[in-house]
């Protein structure tokens, strides 16, 4: 049996009861924080498609996520708030996004695909905030959210978290399938040796962009629910910053292991609140602890949890 | 089966031309040899045949289809599969998994995104098959990256065996293998003979008179001398140009 689905199931057994023992100990607060790990989790199993399978660094992630959100917010001001329809138009946006982007950055790779998805992350974030109609700079409070068939069961209660669980566990299960189908052995055989995948017949670049598209529209579903659960849309989300923070997320995790993915951004989320409740320069003593992490943790959180002989495979 | 026909092609870095006019023609079930000094640019031209390098000029034909402009892995499906001189593997892979996935990308679609790849029996069997012929059979669980050199070499060429191509380019398999390796290797390679047809660079005069058909000698990027492998031996440009230069 393969021990990370025995670690996936505790942590999504876990996060399943979430809704009946938070009230035990009486915070709302507390599920508005795991909402957000979840979200950044969500984001974060995506862009380890890219680099934990594809080798693609991008640090430029976080702009599909912002891209998400707005789609989502300006077609809420439109009237639009049929949750499918509001998938739907997230979908196409982002993906369309993607493969301009993409169709460009992966004429490249390494350092200089790195530099292009930052550049494409910073114009997207200044595009944001030009839309004078929708915020601008400051971003853009909802006063209309979310329906399923006309009904608000998303807009209180339960009913957004188990979405955001649910979305994180098809994300979850969908990457996992990924990784271990025909495609994904061939993005992974493109990260091993560009070179020789491409004489065993396969167009890297074609491979490449799929999952680019692919990352970028689960990136862009993780903004849809943000804006759901923060009622906010402002262009921080898009910034290279947050970028980085996913690939913290994921380093952190564990490159390559979903489950690291979730670990990390709740170690993330939680640090944060934690040490910015007690000092405003919380970042200060944040740097220092990743370091830390990240020497005494190498392969990640998750790897902590894999016993020695079952380390080095990465599916 | 296939032909491969090369028809003027040139090629120059800068100053330095690697090919120069070199055509060369090669029949169904064939093995035609490129023998040549170091640097005589015989890997460039593998290079160019495969789609990694472009010509600067001149015409590349599979099966009397030009392929000149075709990306590397349009020719690859095409039927086109090549070895490495400096082997190329993906490290990360078991042999088994190395050899699968060269199956994989002929037959059907890679676009498939839930089934577990791994559990493809039909492809399991061809690169189990694949690497039973070439001998790695017993070390098919093993990652690629804890394989010995000899070990590589085999697997190089089962990549491209798994790959079913209609047409072979070898690009010094034989470099780095043991005396008794090489013999082996050479064994297969005249068992291929005959069903698939191969361009073979090699500088071991033994295994090009064992299986060779026709042979090219190329120096500086030209080439000086075709003909039967007696016929080259007999030539005198040959003699002073390459094998007068291995005997010395
Ligand atoms: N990308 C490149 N840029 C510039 N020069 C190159 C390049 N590739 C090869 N060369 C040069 O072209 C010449 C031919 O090289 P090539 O590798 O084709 O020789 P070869 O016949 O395969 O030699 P060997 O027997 O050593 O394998 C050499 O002088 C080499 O230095
Ligand atoms: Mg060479």
């Amino acid at each position: 049996m393969d021990r990370s689905l025995v670690t996936a199931a505790v942590l999504f057994g876990l996060l399943l009861a979430m809704p009946f023992l938070l009230p035990l100990i009486g915070s709302a607060y507390l599920s508005g924080l795991i909402i957000k790990a979840m979200l950044l989790a969500i984001a974060a199993i995506s862009l380890d498609l890219l680099i934990g399978h594809g080798g693609m660094i991008s640090l430029g992630h976080a702009a599909f996520v912002g891209v998400g959100a707005y789609a989502t917010a300006i077609a809420l001001e439109n009237g639009v708030d049929d949750i499918f329809l509001l998938l739907l138009i997230t979908l196409a946006v982002t993906g369309l996004t993607a493969l301009v982007s993409g169709g460009l950055a992966l004429r490249t790779s390494g350092l200089y695909f790195l530099m292009i998805t930052l550049a494409f992350g910073q114009m997207i974030y200044f595009t944001l905030t030009s839309l004078a109609a929708y915020g601008g700079d400051d971003g853009l409070t909802l006063w209309s959210l979310a329906t399923v068939f006309g009904s608000n069961v998303l807009q209180s209660g339960n009913g957004l978290y188990y979405l955001v669980l649910g979305t994180l566990f098809a994300t979850w299960w969908g990457v996992y399938r990924i990784s271990r189908s025909r495609f994904g052995r061939v993005l992974r055989a493109a990260r091993d040796n560009p070179e020789r995948a491409e004489v065993m017949g396969y167009p890297v670049v074609r491979f490449r962009l799929i999952a680019y598209l692919i990352a970028a529209m689960i990136a862009g579903v993780s903004g849809l629910l943000l804006v759901q659960h923060a009622e906010f849309v402002s262009p921080a989300l898009a910034t290279w910053q947050r970028s980085g923070d996913l690939i913290v997320v994921i380093v952190l995790g564990g490159l390559a292991t979903r489950n690291g993915a979730i670990l990390g951004a709740f170690f993330i989320v939680i640090v944060e609140e934690v040490l910015g409740s007690f000092i405003h320069e919380w970042r200060l003593i944040y740097g220092p602890l990743l370091v830390l992490m990240v020497l005494f943790a190498k392969g990640g959180i998750s790897h902590l949890l894999t016993p020695k002989g079952a380390k080095g495979y990465a599916s | 089966m296939s032909t491969l026909e090369i028809r003027k092609l040139n090629k120059s870095f800068g100053a330095l031309t690697v090919s120069r006019d070199i055509s060369i023609s090669i029949g169904e079930g064939q093995c035609h040899a490129l023998i040549g000094p170091n640097g005589a640019g015989k890997t460039t031209l593998i290079h160019q045949i495969s789609g990694v390098l472009r010509p600067d000029s001149g015409h590349i034909l599979l099966d009397g289809q030009d392929i000149t402009q075709m990306s590397v892995s349009r020719r690859v499906q095409a039927g086109l599969g090549r070895t490495f001189q400096i082997t190329s593997v993906l490290p990360s892979f078991t042999a088994l998994e190395n050899t699968a996935i060269a199956a994989q990308a002929k037959s059907g679609s890679s676009l498939r995104f839930f089934r577990d790849a791994s559990r493809e029996t039909a492809l399991n069997e061809i690169a189990l098959s694949t690497l039973q012929r070439v001998g790695l059979a017993d070390r098919a669980a093993i990652p690629a990256a804890d394989l010995s050199h000899g070990e590589l070499r085999l697997l190089e060429l089962a990549i491209s065996l798994a790959g079913k191509p209609k047409f072979l380019l070898l690009d010094e398999p034989m470099a780095g293998l043991g005396r008794s390796e090489s013999v082996a290797l050479v064994a297969l390679l005249s068992e291929l003979r005959g069903s698939l047809p191969m361009l073979l660079v090699e500088h071991d005069m033994d295994a090009i008179f064992q299986l060779a058909d026709t042979v090219s000698l190329l120096v500086d990027g030209q080439v000086v001398a075709r003909g039967t492998p007696d016929e080259v031996r007999a030539d005198a440009a040959a003699r002073a140009a390459y094998l007068g230069e291995n005997a010395a």
